[in-house]
């Protein structure tokens, strides 16, 4: 551990600690930002009204949309003279989302990246191998500022270069990598290439983040490079890279909740949701100064872990790896559906991944929910009744996951239309203007 | 003696069954025997074609999802109670026909029926000790 003072801080201590610093960060906030002022009076709320950490539900959500109405430091807290960073997210859409850092957040920061590194045993002696994009994106600068807070020397690769990158890692005796998890996949298969046996380097560890990531690409990733794959979260509106890893345990990520505070809510109503519980993923910057963020949604689907403390002795609640994003999530009924359950549940019942298509259709009052399913060769069966049988099975396991009774429809193969190669997924018909 | 069944998976829409009735067609394959199993959302399409590799590539090729099966061909003795007697023969030897279909050989125009089994080789062997003829696969492909 690095900071074990504050990562393995008594729970009931860390919540007053949080509290304290939700009052400082209420009070900045609305003294400092007309947007969160404003905010808080339409939702009647004064700083005065938040005692602790407990009273957090209080508080208006911020979302993506009101970070870019702010464009460019319509969000900021501090004076200019004060900001020594700004980063901005890429902005698919539109303007990016700017954040200014002062001395304290790019210290802090630091510091929870360190923690990160930390994570996977690494320490001064290490050296860190940074192939995240260096630039506005945070991945780059994040991790090299945790490296050297770490005391370990930062190797800055930035991304790309691969055949560099894999003579600087024989040569320097890299033994902490951090870069995206494809990208990490893309080291070996270049090392393939060229004749370099990656198992016979001294690497022990690496911090994979900035994408969606699986269990299935850990294993290929450790079967592939000697190391323990171990996933990150950080997200620029929040600080970047270094809000949550994991352990060695590889069961969760630990949020460093002494700077970031995070809220599991339901993405349809709002309400906070009980830890094991899946929802949207909230957070509040405890810390932050250059830009305060209080209840920011950051749209990743996940659950707060509720299987009692981690053996490493930290006590920073775990979130789960990302399960999704709220943009490609389905009400239905009233619950909350996401495809990627769909395919859980398909995977899971012939190991492979079937072309499916979620159809949500509304007849009178109740949405019916139909899912196609094309019948591969795995899946399909010379006898009526095993594919009968199959058609329930499915239908009998989407109802246990996801609380909904669907249709299942086995379909030809090719049928479900593809764009662009990557088929549909859902398709819905409900008209509700 | 096991004769090579093709299997396809077909939706239960207007038009399916002719549509893969002209590829086979196309593909120059004879049909011998067919038979569909159907419930009001799909249906099993299976064939019994004088050559079996060439219709299972051009059903691939158009994309179908298709099985090869193993059944037996048995002949039917042409008197009442021939095929009471076949079943006779199973249920004693406690053998499952997963399903059947029949029919009528143009040449000897005597009535063939297709056992699926659940244990083929089993269902062979007891037929054999009853004195029922089966059909060899080459004489089921060229009839
Ligand atoms: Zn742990």
């Amino acid at each position: 551990m690095f900071n074990p003072q504050a990562e393995a801080m008594p729970v009931a201590e860390l919540r007053k600690l949080q509290g304290q610093r939700l009052r400082d960060l209420v009070e900045r906030a609305y003294g400092h930002v007309p947007f969160y002022r404003a905010r808080m009076q339409e939702k009647g709320v004064k700083p005065e009204d938040i005692r602790s950490i407990d009273d957090l539900a209080r508080l208006p959500f911020i979302t993506k949309a009101d970070f870019r109405d702010q464009y460019p430091f319509g969000m900021f807290a501090v004076p200019h003279r004060e900001i020594v960073r700004i980063h901005a997210s890429s902005g698919t859409t539109g303007k990016p989302t700017v954040v200014g850092y002062t001395r304290n957040d790019i210290e802090n920061w630091a510091e929870c990246a360190a923690r990160s590194l930390a994570c996977g045993g690494a320490t001064a002696d290490d050296t860190v191998q940074v192939a995240y994009g260096y630039g506005l994106f945070t991945g780059g600068l994040g991790m090299h500022y945790g490296a050297e807070k770490l005391g370990a020397a930062a190797l800055p690769m930035s991304a790309g270069n691969t055949e560099k990158q894999i003579m600087l890692m024989k040569d320097f005796g890299v033994t902490v990598l951090c870069c995206t998890p494809s990208y990490a996949l893309q080291v070996a298969e270049v090392a393939a290439q060229m004749g370099v046996d990656l198992m016979k380097l001294p690497l022990k560890s690496g911090n994979f983040g900035a994408e969606p990531w699986t269990e299935a690409m850990r294993k290929h990733i450790e079967e592939l490079l000697p190391l323990k794959a171990l996933d990150i979260y950080g997200l620029s509106e929040v600080a970047g890279p270094g809000v949550a890893n994991e352990c060695l345990e590889q069961n969760g990520l630990h949020v460093f909740e002494d700077h970031f505070y995070p809220e599991i809510i339901d993405p349809a109503t709002g309400d906070p949701l009980p830890d094991g519980q899946k929802g949207e993923l909230v957070f509040t910057c405890l810390t932050k100064e250059g830009v305060p963020l209080i209840r920011y949604r950051t749209r990743d689907i996940t659950m707060l872990m509720a299987d009692g403390p981690c053996p490493c002795g930290r006590t920073g609640r775990r979130i789960k790896r990302l399960m999704g994003r709220t943009d490609d999530m389905l009400i239905i009924r009233g619950i909350n559906v996401f495809p990627s359950q769909v395919e859980d549940v398909l995977v899971r019942i012939e190991g492979v991944h079937p072309q499916y298509l979620i159809i949500v259709d509304r007849q009178g009052n109740l949405d019916t929910m139909e899912i196609k399913v094309e019948v591969t060769e795995s899946l399909f069966s010379d006898e009526v009744r095993k594919l009968e049988a199959l058609r329930d099975k499915i239908h009998h396991q989407i109802k246990a996951m996801l609380n909904v009774s669907a249709k299942i429809t086995l379909v030809e193969p090719k049928t479900i239309e593809r764009t662009l190669g990557k088929a549909k997924r859902v398709q819905d018909l409900r008209k509700l203007t | 003696m096991k004769v090579r069944q093709i299997s396809i998976f077909l939706e239960n829409r207007s038009g399916r069954l002719a549509s893969v009735l002209k590829e086979v067609g196309r593909a120059g394959v004879n049909i011998r025997a067919l038979s569909l199993a159907d419930t009001s959302d799909f249906g099993i399409l299976r064939l019994i074609v004088d050559d079996v590799d060439k219709c299972v590539k051009a059903l691939k090729d158009n994309g179908h999802t298709v099985s090869l099966t193993e059944v037996l061909a048995v002949e039917v003795p042409d008197h009442p109670g021939g095929l009471a007697g076949i079943l006779d023969v199973l249920s004693g030897a406690g053998l499952n026909v997963e399903y059947m279909y029949a029919f009528v050989c143009r040449a000897t125009e005597k009535a063939v029926v297709v056992f699926r089994f659940e244990d083929s080789n089993a269902a062979l062997a007891a037929l054999k000790k009853a004195g029922i003829s089966i059909l060899p696969a080459e004489t089921v492909y060229t009839l």
